[in-house]
């Protein structure tokens, strides 16, 4: 597969390719792959089509035409309960932002896909499991209520192992929150989509990711309510293998499609152009004083 | 077994003794010695409940459940169905008139015995019984009737089925459904609130807690076995997180606690019932006068300000990438 321009001029800012070890091994294949290249091939195995969790910044970067201003970057967290267990949840919050290079579960902001202005979000697994506490409703919301001032269609990757128990109920009212934020943003006729990928279950599944007017699933993501060990707890018994994955979620009905990577950027694009009529389009980054570029 | 049926078995001996006695002689000092034993034992056991043992309180068996609030009412007439696939018992609906006012129930059903948690699913409702709520509360919206809920769950059901047809999906669509609602809606948590299986029904303008009843992201259970990968640190679980009606009314998660006697709720439950009932009328009254717009944006503005907020003094984490 070629490599598009846009991708080769943001190489060198490959966040996961940066991490010491040279090489990965696909789980699937077993293949050792080098990390720059998996880098480049937007980390899918080139051999057999394994699908790697991948960084938010990748993932931005494997989207968006040029730019990406980022928002919600002064929305941060704190530690309601005063939770301590094995550790303090402070001293977690510090681990993952030094592991995972991010300041909280999801990187909100605006960019454009092939000239159509997008308010995007993309959460990453690597910070707390992608769990939604305050932090995450709050940016969800805030890029919602900001896309809704500017009447841009926005769109939210997904990755979450669900609420964050650190923060208790809290956390569960981000369901509640971001439901009010969607809801506005839709009845004003925005059009709102959300991509899930590996794996969005729990609150962020039973919230945000299933309101949208349409829902892409990466393939081969897992995608469910319950997590698969409660399920297989409670039933005794071992699910098959492509229970709760998006291939299932399709059959089942409950997904517009299934798009692998690599033909991710290209398919939303053309999913903007049926839903967004790009001669009235005005709204643009260069027109947002407040995230004009510098 | 329940922690609290455990403690106050001889709490529950010695009551009868005293009752026994009473019959006979109402004025023996004996009576008296021994009223004043049980006063005592009462304090002992239920004047400090640790957060476990008011999940333990919210689970108890004789504690009442959804069915003896509805009989409570001035009328009920049930309505069944998502009109899809099938009538999830595990949820109760319909029509129902309290103090005279017309309103929609929808509520969470526990069983009093085996066999009915067995037909009611131990109250973990599918996503047909929020499919159904969804429908009712769509109904209820439609005819200008105020919305009331009853919650007590241990969390949505986990079942093959359930992911099936996409547990997911159905709560998501009633916490939309709720929002959109133009008509008051006041939620009641009246055993166990738990995750986003009771949430589903419990996005209101005002959401009223028993006193013992628990209201938590994730069951005890669920989060030990979510953050330790151990479910008997239950106990545990329950201390971290912040899940009594005390604690929310802090957070302004919840609007109003519903005192209980000492002992809980199934010690005087007619008349705990009774004033559950009272507090959701003189909620309904004074949401009776809002309009739709106003209810909306209260109830946007209500979950708007719970969690974190700007902090334009820290540190900008990220910047524009390029």
């Amino acid at each position: 597969m070629p490599v598009p321009e846009w991708l080769r001029l943001r190489r060198d800012k490959n966040v996961q390719a940066e991490d010491a070890s040279l090489w990965e091994k696909c789980p699937k294949c077993n293949e050792m792959l080098y990390r720059k290249d998996l880098g480049a091939s937007q980390w899918v195995c080139p051999r057999c089509g394994y699908h790697f969790r991948m960084h938010a910044y990748d993932r931005i970067n494997s989207l968006v035409d040029g730019d990406f201003v980022e928002i919600g970057t002064d929305i941060l967290p704190t530690d309601p309960l005063g939770w301590v267990d094995k550790r303090p949840y402070k001293a977690k919050l510090d681990r993952d932002r030094e592991k995972s290079k991010l300041s909280e579960a999801v990187v909100t902001g605006f960019a454009t896909l092939d000239g159509f202005p997008v308010a995007l979000g993309v959460m990453d697994f690597n910070f707390r499991g992608g769990t939604m506490g305050t932090v995450v409703g709050e940016r969800i919301t805030n890029l919602l209520e900001e896309a809704r001032r500017r009447r841009l269609p926005c769109i939210v990757f997904t990755a979450s192992g669900g609420a964050r128990m650190e923060e208790g109920m809290l956390a569960l009212m981000q369901m509640a929150k971001t439901t009010q934020a969607v809801q506005r943003f839709m009845a004003d006729g925005n059009l709102f989509m959300t991509v899930l990928t590996d794996p969005t279950t729990g609150g962020v599944s039973a919230s945000f990711a299933f309101q949208a007017d349409l829902i892409v699933a990466e393939a081969r993501a897992a995608i469910g309510f319950a997590g698969r060990r409660v399920i297989e707890q409670t039933i005794r018994q071992k699910l098959p293998d492509n229970f709760q994955t998006a291939e299932f979620l399709l059959e089942k009905g409950h997904v517009d499609m299934v798009v692998d990577r690599r033909e991710l950027r290209e398919t939303l694009v053309r999913l903007l152009d049926y839903a967004v009529d790009r001669s009235r389009l005005t709204p643009t980054l260069k027109a947002v004083p407040e995230f004009a570029l510098q | 077994m329940n922690l609290i049926v455990e403690r106050e078995k001889g709490l529950v001996e010695l009551e009868a003794r005293v009752t026994a006695l009473r019959e006979r002689d109402a004025a023996s000092d004996e009576v008296r010695v021994l009223e004043r034993k049980v006063e005592e034992l009462r304090r002992d056991i239920f004047g400090h409940l640790t957060p476990w043992e008011r999940v333990n309180m919210a689970r108890h068996p004789k504690r009442p459940i959804a069915s003896d609030y509805l009989a409570a009412l001035d009328r009920f007439d049930e309505l069944h169905g998502d009109r899809h696939f099938r009538d999830d018992p595990a949820l109760i609906a319909g029509f129902a008139k309290l103090n005279g006012r017309r309103v929609m129930v929808l509520a969470q059903q526990k069983g009093r015995d085996t066999k009915e948690n067995i037909r009611r699913n131990f109250g973990m409702v599918s996503p047909e019984g929020y499919r159904k709520a969804r429908r009712l509360m769509e109904l209820a919206s439609h005819l200008g009737l105020p919305i009331v809920t009853f919650v007590d769950t241990t969390g949505a059901d986990p079942g093959i089925g359930s992911e099936e047809r996409s547990q997911a999906e159905a709560i998501a669509a009633c916490l939309t459904t709720l929002t959109e609602a133009n008509v008051p809606i006041v939620a009641t948590i009246i055993g166990e609130g738990g995750s986003g299986g009771a949430l589903a029904i419990a996005l209101a303008d005002h959401v009223i807690m028993a006193e013992n009843a628990v209201y938590s992201v994730a069951s005890p259970e669920g989060c030990a076995a979510i953050l330790w990968g151990d479910s008997a640190r239950a106990p545990e679980a329950a201390e971290h997180l912040k899940l009594t009606s005390q604690d929310l009314l802090g957070f302004g998660i919840i609007d109003e606690i519903v005192a209980e006697p000492l002992g809980g709720a199934h010690r005087d439950a007619a008349g705990f019932v009774g004033r559950m009932l009272a507090t959701i009328d003189n909620a309904l009254a004074g949401l009776a006068p809002l309009s739709a717009d106003a209810l909306r944006d209260a109830r946007y503005t209500k979950y708007r300000r719970i969690g974190a907020r700007r902090d334009e003094s820290g540190p900008r984490m990220a910047s524009v990438l390029t």
